[in-house]
C-alpha cells in the first residue's frame, strides 16, 4: 500500500470522519456541557454559558461545571423508571418486529427470483407515506370505537371493545409496525444470500424441512437478526411520537420525558443528562453489534 | 448385470415446461457398482440424479430404491446420500459437525457420532482438520470433506455431481483413484454425473451415456468406445472418424462398403444388406497412413493438413481428396512419425477396425 495518499484520496477518506465531527461529536459536546449547567431563568435557559469571544477565559469558569443535573436524574425515581419502561417496552416491540419480520422475509427470499425486487420495494413502501399520518391511522384502526374494534364486534369474536388504543400494547403495535421494515430488509438479505443446495444439503443429509430450517437457515441469518434487532431496539429506546400519539397518561417512555423536560420545564441540564444517559445505554448494544460485525468480517 | 439391482428406472419422464429433461428413461444400477452418467451440459443427467436424491419428482414413470418405491419418499428418508458440485458445505460449521450433520439427524449417541467422525476424518485423509471451518480449508480438503459428509450415513448409494470439476488437474487425476480406492473398500454403490469423457472411462466399471433426456447407450467403458450404439456416442467419447456409404456386397462374414465421395472401397466385420446406407466409424489411431507412392493404389488420398506432438501419441489432420476430415493418431512410442504438413498420403483402415452404424 501507498504509504503517501493523493490529497482526492485523502479528502475522499476525511468525509465521513468529517461528516461525524460536524453533525455528531461537536453537537454532542454541546450536549454534554449543557448537562453539566445549572437550569436558569435566561436565555438560554442555563449557566454557566460560555461565549466564543471569551476566548481562553472561559476555561476559568471550567469550574462551574456542576453535576447537578445527573444527581437529579438519580434523586427521582421517574427517571429510572421511564428508562426501564422505555427499555422494556423496546425489547417487546422487538422481539414481536422479529416474530412478523422473519416469516415475511423468508417468504421474500423463497420467492421466485424475478418477484424478490417487487416484494423488496413493497416491504418499504410505507415509507412513502409520512411517518406521522401513519401512526395516527393507528388510532383511528385501535380505539374504543375504531375498525377493531367494529370488526371484532361485528364478527360477534368479543361483545365488549378491547381498551388497546392509549396503553402500552398500543405502544408496541405501533413500534412493531412502524419498524417492520428495519427487521425485514436485514433478514431478507441474510436468508437470499444463502445458497438453496444447503438446505438441499441438509434434507440430503436425513433433515426434514423443519429439521433444515432450525439447523442451517436460522443460524445463518443470526446476523441480519442481529442487524435487524439493533435496527429496531436502538431506536424504539428513544421512540417519542408512537408513544406520544399511541400511548396512555402511563406509558413512561425516555422520549416523552426529554420532550417534557426540554419543552414544559425548559430544564435544559436535566435534559440533557436523560440524553447522555440515553446514549450511554444505547452504546451498549452498538458496541456488541460492532463486535458481531467484526467477527463475521474475519470469518 | 449379475449383481442385484440397486436402483431401477422405469419409463421415468420429467419436464420443466415445455423441455423434456429426462425422457422414458429406463436403466438399472447395481448394488456396489461404479456407474457414471455421462453426457454434454443440458443432457438431463443433473435432472436424472435430482430424481435419485429426490429433489425432483418424476412426472410419469417409476424410481425403485432396493425394490421400494421412491414416489412419496422425500429426498431426507432415501437412502442415497450426495455429494454436490458445489460441496454445500455448512459455513457456520466446522469439519467435524459438517461431516456429523446427517448423525446427529439420525439421532446417534453423541459418543458414537465422534467416533464415526473420526474414522471418515481418517478414510479421506484430513485427521486432525476437524475442527476447522470451510472457509480454512483448501478446494481439495473441502472435497473431501464433502465427500466424508457424504458417506457418513452410509448410504446404499453415493450420488457424485461433477466431484472433480473444481480441482486443478493434477489434484483431479490423484483424486480420481482415490475415489475408486474408496468405492472398492466400502462396497458402496457410486453414481457420477459427469460431461468428461476421461473422467467416465478412468472410474466407472459402467457407463450410461445420455442426449437430450435419453440414456443412448450403457455399458462398460470398453464397449462404449468400441461398440458406440450411436454416431452421437462415437463422437462423444473419444475421437472418431465418420465414413458414410453403402454396402455393395456382403461375403464372408464382411461387407463392401462404397464410400461416399471418395468412391474407394471399404471393408468392414459387418453383415448387412446390399446397397444398405451405412456409417463406418474408426478411431483415429486405428487409421494406416502411408507416404502415397502409388497413386492407383490409392483408396482414400489425403494432404496432411497439420500434425502435433503430444508426447504419448501423435496427432494428425487429414484432407481428403472430396474435402472430409481425417483424424490419425499413432502412439509416440511406434517407431514411424506422422509424416509433415503438407504431404500425401494414403489413408486405409482395416475391415476389424470399421464399426458399422446405420446410416
Amino acid at each position: 500500500m501507498n504509504a503517501r495518499r493523493s490529497l482526492a484520496e485523502r479528502l475522499v477518506l476525511g468525509a465521513p470522519w468529517l461528516w461525524l465531527i460536524v453533525f455528531f461529536l461537536i453537537p454532542f459536546a454541546i450536549v454534554v456541557k449543557i448537562s453539566l449547567s445549572e437550569a436558569a431563568l435566561a436565555q438560554p435557559p442555563y449557566t454557566p454559558v460560555f461565549d466564543l469571544s471569551d476566548g481562553w477565559e472561559a476555561l476559568n469558569r471550567l469550574g462551574d461545571l456542576s453535576l447537578s443535573a445527573y444527581a437529579g436524574l438519580a434523586d427521582d425515581w421517574l427517571y429510572a423508571q421511564a428508562y426501564w419502561s422505555s427499555l422494556r417496552l423496546a425489547f417487546i416491540s422487538t422481539l414481536f418486529t422479529l416474530a412478523v419480520a422473519y416469516p415475511l422475509a423468508y417468504a421474500m427470499a423463497r420467492a421466485p427470483l424475478h418477484l424478490r425486487p417487487i416484494l423488496v420495494v413493497l416491504a418499504v413502501a410505507p415509507f412513502w407515506t409520512s411517518f406521522l399520518i401513519r401512526v395516527y391511522a393507528w388510532i383511528t384502526i385501535l380505539k374504543d370505537e375504531g375498525l377493531l374494534n367494529h370488526t371484532l364486534l361485528s364478527l360477534g369474536l368479543i361483545s365488549e371493545p378491547l381498551h388497546i388504543f392509549a396503553s402500552d400494547t398500543a405502544v408496541v403495535i405501533g413500534i412493531v409496525y412502524s419498524y417492520l421494515p428495519f427487521m425485514v430488509l436485514p433478514l431478507y438479505n441474510a436468508i437470499a444470500r444463502q445458497p438453496p443446495e444447503l438446505i438441499e444439503a441438509a434434507a440430503d443429509l436425513g433433515a426434514s424441512p423443519l429439521a433444515a430450517f432450525w439447523r442451517v437457515t436460522v443460524p445463518l441469518s443470526a446476523s441480519g437478526v442481529l442487524a435487524g434487532c439493533l435496527l429496531v431496539f436502538i431506536p424504539a429506546i428513544g421512540e417519542f411520537v408512537i408513544p406520544d400519539l399511541l400511548g396512555g397518561s402511563d406509558t413512561l417512555m425516555i422520549g416523552r420525558t426529554l420532550w417534557v423536560e426540554f419543552f414544559d420545564n425548559r430544564d435544559w441540564p436535566a435534559a440533557s443528562a436523560v440524553a447522555v444517559v440515553l446514549l450511554g445505554l444505547l452504546l451498549v448494544p452498538m458496541a456488541l453489534y460492532e463486535r458481531s460485525q467484526m467477527a463475521e468480517a474475519e470469518a | 448385470m449379475s449383481r442385484a439391482p440397486l436402483i431401477v428406472f422405469e419409463n421415468v419422464t420429467k419436464r420443466y415446461g415445455a423441455v423434456t429433461a429426462v425422457d422414458d428413461v429406463s436403466f438399472e444400477i447395481g448394488a456396489g457398482e461404479f456407474f457414471a452418467l455421462l453426457g454434454p451440459s443440458g443432457c438431463g443427467k443433473t435432472t436424472l440424479m435430482r430424481l435419485i436424491a429426490g429433489f425432483e419428482t418424476p412426472d410419469s414413470g417409476r424410481i425403485l430404491i432396493d425394490g421400494q418405491d421412491m414416489a412419496h419418499m422425500p429426498p431426507h428418508a432415501r437412502p442415497v446420500n450426495m455429494m454436490f458440485q458445489s460441496y454445500a458445505l455448512f459455513p457456520h460449521m466446522n469439519v467435524a459437525r459438517n461431516i456429523g450433520f446427517g448423525l446427529v439427524q439420525a439421532g446417534l449417541p453423541k459418543v458414537m457420532i465422534e467416533a464415526r467422525v473420526r474414522e471418515l476424518l481418517r478414510l479421506v485423509q484430513l485427521d486432525g482438520l476437524g475442527a476447522r471451518r470451510p472457509d480454512q480449508l483448501s478446494g481439495g480438503q473441502r472435497q473431501r470433506v464433502a465427500l466424508a459428509r457424504a458417506l457418513a450415513r452410509k448410504p446404499r448409494l453415493v450420488l457424485l455431481d461433477e466431484p472433480l470439476a473444481a480441482l486443478d488437474r493434477k489434484l483431479r487425476e490423484e483424486t480420481q483413484f482415490e475415489l475408486m480406492r474408496l468405492q472398492r473398500e466400502l462396497g458402496t454403490a457410486f453414481m457420477l454425473v459427469t460431461h468428461d469423457q476421461d473422467e467416465a472411462m478412468v472410474m466407472a466399471e459402467r457407463i450410461g451415456v445420455m442426449q437430450a433426456g435419453r440414456i443412448v447407450q450403457a455399458g462398460s467403458p470398453r464397449a462404449i468406445y468400441e461398440e458406440p450404439a450411436t454416431r452421437f456416442v462415437a463422437g462423444f467419447i473419444g475421437e472418431a472418424n465418420f465414413f458414410e456409404g453403402v454396402i455393395e456386397r456382403v461375403e464372408g462374414g464382411r461387407c463392401f462398403v462404397r464410400l461416399n465421395g471418395s468412391g474407394a472401397l471399404a471393408q468392414a466385420l459387418f453383415v448387412g444388406a446390399p446397397s444398405a446406407s451405412v456409417t463406418l466409424v474408426v478411431r483415429p489411431e486405428r487409421m494406416l497412413l502411408e507416404l502415397m507412392h502409388d497413386e492407383s493404389a490409392a483408396n482414400l488420398t489425403g494432404v496432411v493438413l497439420d500434425s502435433a506432438y503430444r508426447g504419448d501419441r501423435e496427432v494428425a489432420q487429414v484432407r481428403l481428396a472430396d474435402g472430409s476430415m481425417v483424424r490419425v493418431a499413432r502412439f509416440a512410442a511406434e517407431a514411424a512419425m506422422l509424416p509433415e504438413r503438407g504431404a500425401q498420403v494414403r489413408l486405409s483402415f482395416a475391415p476389424e477396425a470399421a464399426w458399422v452404424l446405420p446410416a
